[in-house]
């Protein structure tokens, strides 16, 4: 049964294939079928695996499929490798994928480029499931910027809009940054260890480096720079926030599910290589902290309801490289797969409730709705308890292990701790001042609303409002990943501790209760308070974060190219033109067109002819 | 003998300067005709009556023949003469003559060393006639080629335009 | 029956010629260029009738023969050529024709 991982990726690509030869002269029909049915297939066989991987005791399990290529020592397989880790991963992309498809069958139904929509994801689901199961870091690499593609194609999937463009590019050449620092890491890894197969390259690694020492800083270090990238963390995560451009469905599956949590995925697959850095790990950690942070306070500030989930999902990914950089492996990775359920629920919901109101996105502009869309209600409520971990939701769980591991870490721990908590107390503030403006108070616009109905919009939600509920009791098969590094043991911590983390979120639910739920703060006089309009404005633009790398990067960049416009080495090509054409102007005088004037040409040269037979 | 040939020299001379400076284009063909039957009695006298005939048949008489129609299918005519003498007034003499002045200078110099008497006897039409439809037998046909390509071109080119519609 | 020195025929031939170059470099009427023009191809004729004479050989007037052969053809196409532009700008200044002007 374990041989059988081939088919995962095998099932999504043979959608895509088929999908695309079609040219979308499919009817939405059976694309939706095939788009869909493809990710169901691959989930079934990934459910099959897991039990089947469970049964045996396995600790990893490696299918070669094919020799890529093999030159001079360099022999990457395309090889699946099966371990906890990847199990977790799979699970997550084929099921949560799965749920998104039938969810966008319903959802993209009007659109007519419905089958490219379907292409793409498929292609998308491939070029992830890759991404996981690859055993060497080539083709992980090869997933990477599959995945990237297709987010980059997904973002500006409505390209009829140039904004929806813009913002495609934008995702795409911020993330390049990373890559690049990534390619660059794989290299190093490369020449220094001699192989890319990630279990040898690990080995190799321990064996070799020692701890704290240069190189696996550097290595660890570019990774990370690929993580930061792919993930949208602290310096790289502008482009999430623009990303939601896509439609809705997308945003659940790449931009919160899936994709952007590839980078918590490399960490953790190379977290021996963290480990021999520990520097590098702490400053993980603190990436993390300060993009969670950072991303909460701008969340609190927007108005609009996909970009507040963005930034939502920019602070979760913050806990999970948080997580990693206290060494709570797979408190990370069981964060990945929490969020990754209630983010896509609270997604979807969004897009079910965006779908209800004509495509508003204003939540200032909702208002009162939780009578005319009960479910989106629901999803906004448990997913929002999930999301700032009320106690037994799924979030609660995954967060208090990392918060717990964060607390453990010598010296820096307490900070680290506290930043988490605060954290968590904005994540109570802006997820439940979403949830107050939308459904309670008055309505301030789209009276007539009416909820979308359908089984194939309504399943998916309802599935996922179970996952972020009980979610956190799905034990993840880690042990073995992480075995070797931070030995297990028992947390012990104070009960005013753990008392305070689970209070914030409370108090901070409180807060939005008083300033949206009942009117008794207003949210108006608070922002009459001087200075504060100005500090509303900094964060409402990402702590003017694009505003910054306008002036450091872009500008200069166009400066230079319109510097070069004319490019500098052409002046001397230019110059050459210049003096043949000098040269030309010259001797077409010659030229007159008067026949008399050739005449008398061809006499002097017969003149200047003879002179010279006759004086020689 | 001497004598015609100096006399006929110095006569196509003349008329040679006459054609070149003449501004009426009738004139200027007859005293072209002038020139060219002067040049016939110089061949007759270097012992080429062949030559002497063929210049006075077709160069002066077919081939100016020929000028003199299509001046008149020009209309050229008295009208034309002021038009000429505006046209050959001013300095474009200068630097034609100067230059024809050199290369004649030249030629001087170079003929200068060149000696002999051209020979007394004539030669005959028979030996020319042998001699043509001899080794030159070639040259004769692309002659006749030539002027069959330069018959048909002139009937080409004088053409009314539009003509092969009708 | 007086022998003619060479030099003296050839000499003949040059002024003529030199005559002939004057003509086509000065006249603007193009009838008289041609007419310079033949004026030039009978010089050349003239210096081959009096080298054939000075050798006594017939192959002088051959090519006399072969130069009037070329003079016709010339002349024929040549005047076809001017009735054409005459059609065309209405004038026989041969300074109109300067469109191959660079």
């Amino acid at each position: 049964m374990l041989d059988l991982i081939w088919l995962l990726p095998t099932f999504p690509l043979l959608g895509f294939l088929i999908l695309a030869l079609a040219e979308g002269k499919l009817a939405k029909g059976p694309a939706g079928w095939i788009g869909a049915g493809s990710i169901g297939l691959s989930f079934v066989v990934a459910a099959l695996v897991a039990v089947s991987f469970l049964q045996s005791g396995l600790e990893s399990h490696t299918v070669p499929i094919w020799m890529w290529m093999s030159v001079a020592g360099f022999d990457p397989g395309i090889n699946l490798y099966l371990d906890g880790l990847s199990l977790v991963m799979i699970l997550v992309i084929t099921g949560v994928g799965f749920l998104i498809h039938v969810y966008s069958t319903g959802y993209m139904a009007d659109d007519p480029d419905f089958s490219r929509f379907f292409c793409y994801m498929n292609l998308f689901v491939f070029a992830m499931l890759l991404l996981v199961l690859g055993d060497n870091l080539l083709l992980l690499y090869l997933g990477w910027e599959g995945v990237g593609l297709c987010s980059y194609l997904l973002i500006g999937f409505w390209y009829d809009d140039p904004y929806n463009g813009y913002a495609a590019r934008k995702a795409f050449v911020v993330t390049r940054v990373g890559d690049t620092a990534m390619a660059i890491g794989l290299f190093l890894l490369f020449a220094q260890l001699g192989t890319l197969n990630i279990q040898d390259m690990l080995h190799a690694a321990e064996a070799e480096w020692a701890v704290g020492s240069a190189l696996p800083a550097i290595t660890a270090l570019l990774l990370l720079g690929g993580a930061v990238g792919k993930s949208a963390q602290l310096p790289l995560q502008t482009w999430l926030p623009d990303a939601m451009a896509g439609p809705t469905p997308i945003s659940a599956l790449i931009h919160a599910a899936t994709m952007v949590t590839a980078g918590v995925y490399l960490i953790a697959r190379t977290h021996t290589l963290f480990e021999l850095a520990p520097n590098v790990q702490l400053l993980v950690a603190w990436v993390g902290l300060i993009t969670l942070l950072m991303a909460g306070f701008t969340a609190m500030t927007q108005n609009d309801i996909k970009r507040i989930l963005a930034y939502s999902t920019v602070s979760q990914i913050g806990y999970m490289f948080l997580g990693l950089g206290v060494g709570a492996w797979s408190g990370a990775i069981f964060h990945l797969m929490t969020h990754a359920f209630f983010k896509a629920l609270l997604f979807l919901g969004a897009g079910a409730v965006i779908l209800s109101l004509h495509h508003e996105q204003d939540i200032f502009r909702m208002g009162a709705k939780r009578k005319q869309l009960p479910v989106g209600f629901l999803c906004f409520l448990i997913g929002g308890l999930a999301l700032t971990a009320f106690p037994y939701t799924s979030g609660y769980f995954s967060k208090d292990e990392i918060l717990i591991a964060a607390l453990e870490v010598e010296g820096q721990g307490l900070w680290l701790w506290l930043g988490g908590v605060i954290g968590a107390f904005f994540t109570g503030i802006y997820t439940f001042r979403l949830f107050f403006v939308v459904f309670f108070g008055e309505s301030r616009g789209h009276h007539d609303a009416k909820e979308v109905k359908g089984l194939n919009i309504a399943l998916p939600l309802f599935i996922l409002m179970a996952l972020s509920l009980f979610g956190g009791w799905i034990p993840v098969p880690l042990d073995a990943v992480f075995s070797h590094g931070a030995e297990h043991e028992e947390h012990h911590i104070s009960a005013f501790m753990h008392g305070v983390m689970i209070a914030l979120p409370l108090f901070g639910i409180a807060i939005s209760y008083l300033f949206y739920g009942s009117g008794i703060l207003s949210a108006e006089k608070l922002m009459s308070l001087p200075g504060s309009r100005a500090l509303h404005r900094f964060w409402n633009s990402g702590w003017g974060m694009d505003r910054l790398y306008d002036f450091l990067f872009v500008n200069p960049f166009l400066y230079l190219a319109r510097v070069n416009a004319k490019d500098i080495i052409d002046a001397f090509y230019d110059m050459l033109a210049a003096l043949s054409r000098a040269g030309h102007l010259l001797i077409v005088r010659t030229q007159t067109g008067y026949l008399r004037w050739y005449v008398l040409s061809m006499a002097a040269g017969l003149v200047a002819l003879i002179s010279v037979g006759v004086l020689l | 003998m001497m004598l015609l040939f100096y006399l006929a020299a110095f006569v196509a001379v003349i008329a040679t300067v006459c054609v070149i400076v003449q501004t009426n284009i009738v004139h200027a063909l007859i005293y072209l005709i002038l020139s060219l039957l002067a040049v016939a009695v110089i061949f007759y006298t270097l012992g080429a009556p062949l030559a002497a005939m063929l210049e006075a048949i077709v160069y002066a008489g077919a081939i100016m023949v020929l000028f003199l129609f299509v001046i008149m299918m020009l209309n050229l005519g008295q009208n034309t003469r002021e038009q000429e003498r505006a046209w050959l007034a001013g300095r474009g003499w200068i630097l034609p003559a100067l230059l024809a002045a050199v290369l004649l200078a030249q030629l001087l110099y170079v003929l200068s060393g060149v000696e002999g008497m051209s020979a007394p006897e004539q030669v005959g039409v028979m030996a020319v006639g042998a001699r043509l439809f001899g080794p030159y037998v070639l040259a004769v046909e692309l002659a006749s080629i030539l002027l069959l390509a330069g018959l048909i071109s002139a009937y080409h080119l004088a053409r009314k335009p539009g003509a092969e519609d009708e | 029956m007086g022998a003619i020195p060479v030099e003296h025929g050839l000499i003949l031939a040059g002024i003529l010629f030199s005559l002939g170059l004057i003509g086509v470099l000065t006249r603007r009427n193009i009838v008289f260029v041609l007419m310079s023009l033949e004026v030039m191809l009978n010089a050349c004729g003239l210096a081959f009738i009096v080298a054939g004479s000075r050798w006594e050989q017939a192959d002088g007037q051959i090519m006399f023969v072969l130069i009037l052969t070329l003079a016709a053809a010339e002349v024929a196409v040549g005047l076809g050529l001017i009735i054409q532009m005459y059609r065309r700008f209405q004038t026989v200044d041969i300074n109109v024709l300067s469109e191959l002007k660079g």
